[in-house]
């Protein structure tokens, strides 16, 4: 069986010492940022970019990928205990979770969200290393033509679904594009948009948006909205849940870890999506509805599986077509670029290592997450007791410190902090950050897929329409911006006259 | 219907849009656009400043209508600190060396924030600079020397 073969060389990577305590540092991490509100995944792997310049790409990414998923059950800690969601994905379980917890139920309701954060992450371990080579071997036919209409349907997909106003979100992404396009042009070698200055040349980097416009500019923002948190944590007794909150909770975690296996590798849905989605259902084929909102172990078994569920699979098409489904991977994508990794299916090849132990690596996180997070829970919640006024300064000098080392110049901070005070303008104006990052990220390939198409066709673009494989991406692009557009056009109507 | 300009969201989001795809625009005229076939370097941000410039239009005409407010709580504060400390950071690595640059940077921001206090902050300041020369100087070897002088 090559799917096993495959898992246990994943795992003799994945635990060997160095990856395995990358892997614990990023775990840890994660939990500490989903704790904490006001900073998230993205942020802090922005943040930390410049420090995995100096690792090796496989611990890099999987230290990266630990924040990531280590964030989901520490926000669902917080909002279990002190009804403060840590991270967004972690909303809806404050409703139920935190009803639990007031009920003297904490022990179990952690328990619980962490037994089925646990069999999401396995079961989408296994999900990834089954149809990862299957979707590789197709996007091995893949020319330049696929990959552009590809990424068009990837990056029209993620800017669509994505919560917010729909024109804006493209808007953003062309915007994104744009920011792609600057530094020297790698076919004609003319520089653009560099405006004399040197560092330009080279492009706008990675860290330089991602600090600037996720951590500074959330910083701005959330120091414009004050707002004094009480913590308040109830005290957490038996930690095992009983035999019927078990049983009770089996259909949950399945049900919710399918739906965020299926959210998971949509473009442009958060794992927010997928957990509301997960509540939603549970509430519908309960036996009891009225039992949510007042405690249903179900209301937290469900969302737990699927945003973690979602968190994982959101891996897939990232790892194997090379197209980032949300702002988070895109920041991955950006870390493999800066390894000198060419993201696409040839990674599964020529990084063995890399696919199948940060692959690996996630089941391994999952299980350190589930024997940390249980004991430690006492410690997260006195961390919620920072205040935002100590932690936020700790983020700033962390961020400009990595900035500045990244190339040792202080005109990567001014750009940053250009960025910054421009996140938090596009904040208020309801323009969405994330649909902008991916542009950026996929704008050079696209580009280049572009140029390298037309010039095979003879400037003929109806190559996209004549190749069946980009016929279908483009037909696809098609629907997502149709049935998106008529609902809000009703909608719209509905307004005016009535 | 009355309009007001001054906090009409999706007015300065369009207007925004609007000039970045029209500076592109006009910028990337001075790059060879090329043709289909063989696309000069103009060419790519050319269509996407004009992509730009049309959604810049349709979402200012679409905010005269809809008029949606922005919210108001604005951190004016935050936002001409935290960048500015970010640029005077840069300017002392280069010319006065870790520790002010990283004390300038740690008090300037925690001044960012209307819950300022003397004490905690010049606390938090000379904490923050101890533990950053620990991790990143001592710990990391970031080869910055730690004063410089001018």
């Amino acid at each position: 069986m090559d799917l096993f073969h495959n898992l246990i060389y994943g795992f003799s990577v994945a635990l060997s010492f160095q990856n395995a305590l990358y892997c614990f540092i990023g775990c840890l991490l994660g939990t500490l940022i989903g704790v904490l509100p006001g900073i998230g995944p993205l942020a802090t792997i922005a943040m930390l970019l410049p420090v995995t310049f100096t690792l090796p790409p496989v611990a890099a990414l999987i230290m990266l990928a630990g924040i990531y998923y280590g964030a989901q059950y520490g926000g669902s800690t917080t909002a279990i205990l002190v009804n403060l969601p840590g991270e967004t994905s972690s909303v809806i379980t404050c409703v139920d979770g935190y009803q639990m917890a007031r009920q003297g139920r904490a022990g179990a309701a952690l328990a619980i969200a962490a037994i089925g954060s646990f069999f999401a992450g396995t079961m989408c371990t296994m999900i990834i290393a089954m149809f990862g080579p299957v979707i590789a071997e197709i996007a091995f036919e893949f020319r330049a033509p696929e990959y552009f209409s590809l990424m068009l349907m990837g990056l029209v997909a993620a800017a669509v679904l994505a919560q917010g106003d729909m024109s804006k979100s493209l808007a953003m992404v062309s915007l994104g594009l744009l920011f792609g396009v600057v530094g020297t042009d790698v076919s004609t070698g003319v520089e653009r948009f560099s405006f004399g200055i040197t560092e330009l040349s080279d492009g706008i980097g990675f860290v330089v948006i991602g600090v600037g416009v996720f951590a500074v500019g959330e910083i701005i923002s959330n120091l414009g909205e004050l707002q004094e948190r009480l913590v308040q944590s109830s005290k957490v007794v038996h930690l095992f849940p009983t035999k019927e909150d078990l049983k009770q909770s089996i259909g949950p975690i399945v049900r919710g870890t399918l739906l965020g296996a299926f959210f998971g590798v949509l473009p442009g849905t958060g794992p927010a999506i997928a957990s509301f989605a997960s509540y939603m259902v549970e509430k519908k084929v309960a036996k009891d509805p009225s039992q949510f909102g007042h405690g249903a172990i179900q209301g937290v078994a469900g969302p737990e599986s699927a945003n973690n569920a979602d968190a994982q699979c959101k891996f897939i098409p990232m790892l194997t077509l090379g197209i980032p489904a949300s702002g988070t991977m895109a920041m991955m994508l950006g870390a493999l670029i800066i390894q000198g990794i060419t993201p696409g299916p040839q990674v599964m090849v020529n990084n063995r290592d890399l696919f199948w132990g940060l692959i690996a690596s996630m089941w391994v996180g999952n299980l350190m997450l589930l024997v940390l997070n249980l004991p430690l829970v006492g410690l997260w919640v006195s961390l919620l007791k920072v205040p935002y006024r100590l932690l936020f300064p700790a983020i700033m000098v962390f961020s400009s410190i990595g900035i500045y080392s990244v190339n040792t110049s202080s005109m990567e901070l001014n750009l940053a902090a250009l960025f910054g005070a421009l996140g938090f303008i596009w904040m208020k104006l309801g323009c969405p950050a994330a649909p902008m990052l991916l542009g950026f990220v996929l704008g050079p390939m696209l580009e280049e897929n572009l140029r390298r198409t037309l010039l095979i066709s003879r400037g003929d673009p109806s190559v996209f329409i004549t190749r069946p494989i980009s016929l279908a991406f483009v037909i696809a692009t098609i629907l997502i911006l149709l049935t998106m557009a008529v609902p809000a056009v009703r909608k719209r109507q509905r307004r005016i006259t009535g | 219907m009355k309009v007001e300009f001054r906090r009409n969201q999706d007015f300065w989001a369009g207007l925004m849009f609007f000039v970045i795809g029209a500076a592109a625009v006009l910028i990337a005229r001075d790059y060879p656009f090329g043709r289909l076939l063989r696309m000069g370097s103009g060419y790519f941000p050319t269509v996407l400043g004009g992509i730009l410039v049309l959604f810049g239009i349709y979402i200012m005409v679409r905010g005269l209508r809809r008029n949606e407010k922005v919210q108001a709580d604005w951190s004016i504060r935050a936002l001409i600190l935290l960048p500015l400390v970010m640029v005077l950071f840069g300017v002392l690595m280069d010319r006065a060396g870790f520790i002010p640059a990283l004390a300038v940077l740690a008090f300037g921001s925690a001044a960012a924030s209307s819950e300022f206090k003397w004490g905690e902050v010049l606390l938090l300041t000379a904490f923050m600079t101890a533990l950053s020369v620990a991790v990143f100087i001592l710990g990391l070897g970031l080869p910055y020397p730690l004063v410089k002088g001018f």
